[in-house]
């Protein structure tokens, strides 16, 4: 009494189109095969426009002569003998300058700031509270026009500049600091101050590996000091001082010598790194808030103190909420110093999306060139973020 | 704004369906019965509209001239404010049918840029204007100056070919708009600030206290300031030239806005000629028979327009000096309508 079934287990046959994996390939180079249509058409249709307006297309204003100068330089730069490529790499820099160090800035404060924010103390987080409100929820843009003005108006003019001890000026053309100038002989002390890093670097490796071991804690703080400041100062003793500066005088319109401060890369910097750390405050404390009360209870029952445990207990696990959405904080930092055009600050955007187009009139090629590198600065920022962070994810054992 | 407008030449040039470059701008402003027209608006004297969204100056006139020689009514413009930087970007997306915005005619914005300069309705040259404390009495002793300056023009270009011509060092403050500029001079941002000298003395008015300000007398560049159009549509072209020619023309001929109704019955020849009595060369320039009597009515002459917004008639008082038509000291010459 046996019904005879089909032998094996091989599916019904099916018509190759009914297939879901040949479908799906299909679909998707069907998809493909549009989108590299349009944007071939895309291409031709505005290189065929361009042509027939006698439009001037292509990369050769790269090497022309720029003409036009620059308020703030980081590389060497002049208006005659200067191409627009060098003006590019001039407003490159001068954005990385601001981007770079309102990254920096904005960290620091948005973690003070964040964790005051959880303070016992009510004074002090109700004070950081009404700071993040505060600047989270007005426009950025309007932020940097306050911080302009403000900063021109409140600063006395040139001839009314104020001195402060060490040869430092400020008045509404920018803040003056005494520029170091290295006479020879100087080469022992940056030799110092790279071996006084390695020194300390190594020192601090064997240090922990110690403490780990043995328990017993050496004194890491005074012995890096003493390596990074005590060394080299020492050393530039030993060499009779050989480091001379150059005191900011004032000129005939200007204050003339020492290392210049523009009053609009102080503005930007600052109104970039206040509305960013508001942010970073509220990731920072989201952070915090999510290590649960448990972990701060078992350290305190073990002894450790407020400081320890908010250090190296609290705060190495929340930086695993904290970082992705902080990569995003540090992101958008970076594209809004394009507002540097509101307020005058010469970066990329100002320089070449700005001047550049406007001389050459090339404005596919510098639009396109420009959004690249916003795209490359920002995945460059995201990968660095996330290799951070796959070091402090948690590791299942 | 200034975004809105690169995004738009962008997707323009990237290039969908609106392709500018063909003859059919004549047309479209038929249908649409209504001219674009980039101006600054800014600028007093040039081109500004006042409180009640009305827009006046030497170059809104010339767009008025067009829109009455081509769709019989002068106020059928769209002003649309441009600023220096995003002018050449609107004018090549088709965004504008013309644009004047006292733009410098040079040769690489004629040849490299897609447009072509129709003519010159103010000659004008770079200046400087600083703050009477400072005891500046020339240019030439500004080496070492902070320069405030509007981004994107010929002014930039000039002020560093300037400087370094003399051998003066000079730390510029750009910004995207005269506004800007001229807000941060007057702040005391900068010791001077540079711009067309008909530019200054429009400036100067704007400032917290206008008497505390000279312009110095150098005049450091050749401004020729003109209506500019897309290449490619040699109509409209044609159709804006002989529009600023005909309000040129117009004053040389005494024929005013006052006057132009006795000049139609005129019997010289030359005035047969521009009034379309004689001849048909309205039609010629695709437009009919009386196209240059509908500029003079509606708008004026050009000297009536150089009197009513820059001139003595008007808050800025400037001299007409190089503007003056040829026959009575100045270089402004209209080829004749024959």
């Amino acid at each position: 009494m046996s019904i005879d079934l089909p032998t094996g287990s091989r599916p019904p046959h099916v018509a190759f189109y009914n297939d879901p994996k040949v479908r799906s390939i299909a679909y998707q180079v069907a998809l493909c095969a549009v989108i590299v249509f349009l944007i071939y058409g895309a291409a031709t249709n505005a290189i065929d426009n361009l042509d027939r307006a006698h439009i001037t297309s292509g990369f050769g204003f790269w090497y022309e002569t720029a003409g036009f100068d620059i308020g703030q330089t980081l590389i060497a730069y002049s208006s005659q003998a200067s191409t627009y490529g060098r003006a590019f790499w001039v407003g490159l820099l001068n954005t990385l300058l601001v981007a770079g160090l309102g990254v920096v800035l904005a960290t620091i404060l948005g973690f003070t700031v964040g964790v005051a924010r959880l303070s016992k103390n009510w004074l002090v987080a109700k004070v950081a509270a009404g700071y993040v409100e505060t600047i989270r929820n007005l426009p950025l843009l309007l932020q940097l026009l306050f911080w302009y003005n403000a900063v021109l108006k409140a600063l006395p003019p040139v001839r009314d500049s104020v001195h402060f001890w060490g040869g430092t000026v400020l008045n509404n053309r920018g803040l003056f600091l005494p520029k170091p100038i290295f006479n020879s002989g100087f080469g022992a002390v940056e030799i110092a101050i790279v071996f006084g890093i390695v020194v300390s670097t190594v020192f601090y490796f064997w240090a922990r590996k110690r403490q780990e071991k043995t328990g017993e804690q050496a004194p890491v703080l005074w012995t890096t000091l003493a390596l990074v400041i005590g060394l080299p100062l020492a050393v530039l003793a030993l060499e009779g001082f050989p480091l001379a500066f150059q005191f900011p005088e004032a000129g005939r319109f200007n204050i003339a010598g020492g290392v210049e401060v523009l009053p609009e890369f102080a503005a930007l910097l600052f109104g970039l790194s206040i509305y960013t750390a508001a942010f970073i405050a509220e990731v920072v404390r989201a952070g915090i808030l999510a290590v649960s009360q448990g972990q701060t209870e078992a350290a305190y029952s073990l002894g450790l103190k407020a400081g320890p445990t908010l250090r190296l207990i609290v705060v190495p696990q929340a930086m695993r909420v904290i970082v992705p959405p902080l990569t995003s904080q540090y992101l958008n930092l970076i594209k809004n110093s394009s507002l540097a055009v509101a307020i005058g600050y010469p970066d990329l955007v100002q320089v070449f999306t700005g001047t550049v187009l406007n001389q050459t009139g090339q404005a596919v090629e510098v639009v396109a060139i420009t959004m690249l590198v916003y795209l490359t600065i920002s995945l460059t920022t995201s990968l660095l973020m996330n290799i951070y962070n796959s070091r402090i994810a948690l590791v299942e054992r | 704004m200034k975004r809105t407008v690169a995004m738009f030449a962008l997707a323009a040039a990237l290039g969908m369906a609106a392709s500018p470059a063909s003859a059919q701008t004549l047309n479209s402003v038929k249908t649409r019965g209504m001219l674009n027209c980039g101006a600054n608006g800014t600028l007093a004297g040039f081109g500004l509209p006042d409180a009640q969204g009305k827009w006046t100056g030497l170059d809104v006139d010339v767009c008025r001239a067009v829109a009455a020689a081509v769709l019989n009514d002068a106020n059928k413009v769209k002003f649309v404010p441009l600023s220096a930087k995003d002018r050449f970007t609107a004018l090549q997306s088709g965004e504008v049918d013309v644009l004047v915005r006292n733009t410098t005619w040079t040769s690489s914005r004629d040849s490299s840029l897609g447009l072509n300069f129709t003519g010159v309705d103010y000659y004008d040259g770079q200046g400087f204007m600083v703050r009477k404390s400072l005891k500046v009495n020339s240019a030439l002793e500004l080496g070492d100056a902070s320069v405030c300056v509007q981004q994107g023009t010929t002014t930039e270009l000039n002020l560093a070919d300037y400087f370094h011509g003399h051998n003066m060092k000079l730390k510029t403050v750009t910004f995207a708009t005269a506004n800007e500029a001229v807000k941060a001079y007057d702040t005391g941002r900068c010791d001077a600030y540079t711009t067309d000298a008909s530019g200054l003395y429009a400036e100067r008015m704007r400032l917290a206290n206008p008497d505390d300000h000279i312009v110095l007398p150098e005049i450091i560049s050749k401004e020729p300031l003109g209506p500019a159009v897309r290449h490619g549509d040699d109509q409209w072209f044609d159709i804006v030239k002989w529009t600023l020619f005909a309000m040129i023309n117009a004053e040389e001929l005494n024929i005013t806005s006052k006057n132009i109704d006795e000049m139609v019955k005129s019997t010289n020849p030359d005035v047969k000629r521009f009034v379309g009595t004689e001849g048909n060369y309205g039609e010629q320039l695709g437009l009919t028979k009386d196209w240059a009597v509908r500029i003079i009515k509606q708008v004026g002459n050009y000297g009536e327009s150089f009197d009513r917004n820059v001139g003595a008639g008007s808050p800025l008082k400037i001299d007409r000096g190089l503007n003056k038509l040829w026959n009575k000291g100045g270089i402004q010459y209209a080829p004749p309508i024959r």
